[in-house]
């Protein structure tokens, strides 16, 4: 009975009123809107009726980011904010293709899994700050060290999720590629990769919110430039109103990396959602 | 040949999940045994600088005497004692907080937009923020766990409130319970797998935020603080070593911990590990 409820919604939803639909998206932006609105007016508010000096009001905190980035006077924000950008997109990069491609080759292999899946579930279990004083002794306090670090930490996710992926790929579709005569890196590459991308782009989504932490942490322990270092930097001198702005950068960085992530992958497996889609009707 | 080659990843690729488990210890042990005797073949053939990798033997015996060193020990008590008061009042704050508002649908989706406005502000950005506010003890550990670890129990409790089937709502409704009873006896265990999972995704978090502070604000106890000392004074590398081993060691104790929580409480439910 309640899959027979399921697929009427389903049919009725598919079915007529693409300005239904719209009308739908259009209330839950101007929900969002709402959320936010009410959330700036609430901070605003608690903020200026506390006078705590440890937490300025929003409009003072976006009207010093803004003086910050567009008013040219003290440091000039680029030199600070591109290093960290580069370092994070360069471990997350570095490392996302050694997980995949790690993890296309075991997942490939059941014998092979079974012979590191001991490594890798204790690769994973470390939380990836405590492998900063180990990266600090070996390669120093450069940007060396930050990326591999970034590197180490996020491969695991990305690895564990491509295997996974790899291994649950209908057997099907492999047995239709041996019929058409599809070679070993044939396989590999155009039915085994595509079939486990939605479970890779998951453990891409948690490795890169864990890069960020990273890249914050290892610029706070060591750097001389970054948005990490800009911020352990203004609390260390109490500059409250400096370390507001560089924590809503940061999660303005964080936003816009998350949504761009998501951007790719909707491309990317828009044939996914399709196939499903296909397979509903 | 390339034919029995086909065959048997057609076989391994479905039966892989299911090779016999004495098999799959006995594979794992033999990796292990292998990369243990790389590393050590590596450092005593001089071909890396035992500076940089001490030997696999040395850091085994160094993780094993740091295990039972009455000076080491405090520190690793000292992190999990953080996280783990952290955890419980994380999900004394966060659990009754989604009950309510997932009950409701225009709370739920509000509530939504906020977590997902809240969300990208890396946890440890607030680092320096709680040393001004807490000091560098355990307080200020104990409150960046319950912040960071709030939201994914939020986030799970609430989704799965919403997710409760409503024909048993309106089921028990039928048999005369009221509000309450059927929050406390329907919505609650259908909702327990999903808060579990918060719980456990949370537990990582909070792991990585604990450790995290004690490599920035050291003087407190913790074996962040220890580890950061140690690669500082640069003299024996395989204490460091030894201390990211046993940071390993806790996280997998805490994932095996959470794993059998699982299997004994929810092994009725699939979603919940579907949900990983």
């Amino acid at each position: 009975m309640v899959g027979a409820t399921r697929s009427d919604r389903l049919t009725t939803a598919g079915g007529p009123s693409a300005a239904r639909r719209l009308g739908g998206v259009a209330n839950a932006v101007a929900l969002r809107l709402a959320v936010l609105a009410g959330f700036l007016v609430v901070w605003q508010l608690v903020t200026t009726a506390s006078g705590s000096i440890f937490f300025p009001t929003p409009v003072e905190i976006v009207e010093r980011l803004w003086q910050t980035v567009f008013g040219g006077q003290g440091t000039p924000i680029l030199d600070h904010l591109v290093p960290s950008v580069a370092r994070l997109l360069g471990g997350w990069t570095i490392g996302s293709l050694a997980g995949i491609a790690v993890g296309l080759a075991v997942g490939a292999s059941g014998r092979l899994r079974d012979y590191l899946d001991p490594l890798i579930h204790f690769g994973r279990a470390i939380p990836p700050p405590a492998l900063l004083p180990l990266f600090l002794v070996l390669l120093g306090l450069g940007d060396v060290m930050k990326v591999a670090m970034i590197a180490f930490g996020i491969v695991w996710p990305v690895l564990l999720n491509t295997i996974d992926g790899v291994q649950s790929v209908d057997s099907q579709y492999l047995d239709t590629g041996r019929v058409y005569g599809a070679t070993r890196a044939d396989r590999l590459l155009r039915i085994m990769l595509p079939a486990a991308a939605p479970k890779i782009f998951a453990g891409l989504r948690i490795s890169l919110s864990i890069a960020v932490i990273l890249m914050v942490i290892s610029e706070m322990v060591a750097a001389t430039n970054g948005v990490g270092f800009l911020l352990i930097q203004s609390q260390r001198t109490f500059r409250m109103l400096d370390m507001w702005a560089w924590i809503l950068l940061l999660g303005i960085l964080g936003y816009v990396l998350n949504t761009a992530l998501l951007a790719v992958e909707r491309r990317v497996l828009r044939w996914h959602q399709g196939a499903r889609r296909g397979a509903d009707t | 040949m390339p034919a029995s080659w086909k065959v048997r990843t057609g076989q391994v690729v479905a039966q892989a999940p299911s090779s016999p488990r004495g098999a799959r210890l006995r594979r794992g042990l033999t990796g292990a045994a292998v990369l243990f005797a790389v590393l050590e073949v590596l450092t005593r053939a001089d071909l890396v600088d035992p500076r940089y990798l001490p030997p696999a033997s040395k850091i085994l015996a160094t993780t094993g005497s740091i295990l039972v060193d009455p000076e080491f020990l405090p520190e690793v008590l000292g992190t999990l004692r953080a996280w783990a008061v952290g955890m419980v009042l994380a999900v004394l704050v966060a659990v009754p907080i989604g009950i309510l508002l997932g009950s409701s649908q225009k709370v739920y989706v509000a509530s939504r937009a906020l977590v997902e406005l809240l969300r990208p502000v890396p946890s440890v950005a607030l680092i320096p923020l709680a040393i001004l506010l807490f000091g560098r003890g355990t307080d200020m550990k104990v409150a960046l766990v319950v912040y960071a670890s709030v939201w994914p129990i939020l986030i799970n409790t609430i989704y799965g409130m919403h997710d409760v089937d409503p024909v048993a709502k309106d089921t028990a409704r039928g048999f005369g319970l009221g509000r309450l009873a059927v929050v406390a006896r329907v919505s609650l265990p259908s909702a327990a797998p999903f808060v579990y999972t918060g719980i456990r995704v949370a537990a990582a978090i909070g792991l990585i935020v604990v450790v995290s502070t004690e490599l920035l604000a050291g003087g407190s106890e913790g074996i962040g603080t220890w580890m950061l000392a140690r690669s500082a004074s640069g003299g024996e590398r395989e204490l460091v070593y030894a201390g990211t081993i046993v940071a390993g060691l806790i996280g997998l104790g805490l994932n095996a911990l959470f794993v059998l929580g699982d299997r004994r409480w929810f092994g009725w439910h699939q979603r919940a590990r579907g949900d990983e």
